[in-house]
């Protein structure tokens, strides 16, 4: 199973609110994926197969082992389908 | 318990920049008891050293700290600018609404998110929050 990480900077709510919509984004494609929602420090040590993130915060992490994809809308279902399908 | 009241919603007020917006949203919080002033500091203090990842869509942001940074409640506030700011964020600037929020732990976390998720990224009700004149209006969207 694929495994994806939801950064934002704390790991508290922002991440937490991209985490569950990318779940609902997953459902809709019919895919299984473990989900997690991290801060970006926690996220620069994990290993992972994606990472969605703000564009900000993907500056950050550029250099990871995992694929990078950047969300800028969090509450918008169509771009994080777009983000992710193909890639999932 | 309601997630919003109407002691926590302020309508077109004026802020002169996103430091001062945020303590703006945060004493709310603070004058309905759901924080202590440490809190926005921490809100504060995030903003300016992790950045403006707040805006986490085109004129919202959501900012927040830890539980262990003065959380009396779980509990939310929104504040409506009567001028959008610029926060710094490449794609979602200006700012018109910001909506603080603090949560006792990570399920009152999750489940608060849930309820800003649900209002705030539905665009009819998201339309009602930037026009309306009447907080109660507001504090209706988030009941449901």
């Amino acid at each position: 199973m694929k495994k994806i990480l939801a950064v934002c900077g704390l790991g508290q709510g922002t991440s937490l609110i991209l985490r569950m919509n990318i779940e609902q984004v997953l459902n809709d494609l019919g895919v299984n994926a473990d989900v997690e929602h991290v801060d970006v420090s926690s996220a620069s040590g994990m290993s992972s197969d994606l990472i969605v993130t703000s564009a900000e915060l993907a500056k950050t992490l550029e250099g990871h082992q995992s694929d990078i994809v950047i969300v800028n809308n969090y509450f918008d279902l169509e771009e994080i389908k777009q983000a992710l399908q193909n890639r999932v | 318990m309601d997630l919003l009241q109407l002691e926590t919603v302020e309508l077109d007020r004026v802020a002169k920049d996103a430091i001062d917006a945020i303590r703006l949203a945060g004493d709310l919080l603070v004058q309905a008891n759901k924080v202590t002033s440490e809190y926005v500091d921490a809100m504060v203090k995030n903003y300016i050293e992790i950045g403006p990842y707040i805006v986490i869509a085109p004129n919202i942001a959501i900012p927040h700290a830890r539980p262990e940074n003065g959380v009396q409640e779980t509990g939310i506030s929104l504040l409506r600018l009567s001028d959008p700011i610029e926060f710094g964020h490449e794609s979602n600037d200006p700012v018109k609404l910001i909506c603080a929020i603090a949560g006792t732990d990570q399920s009152s976390h999750l489940e608060m998110l849930k309820g800003i998720s649900q209002v705030l990224g539905n665009k009819a009700k998201l339309e009602t929050i930037l026009k309306t004149n009447e907080k109660k209006d507001i504090v209706e969207l988030f009941r449901s």
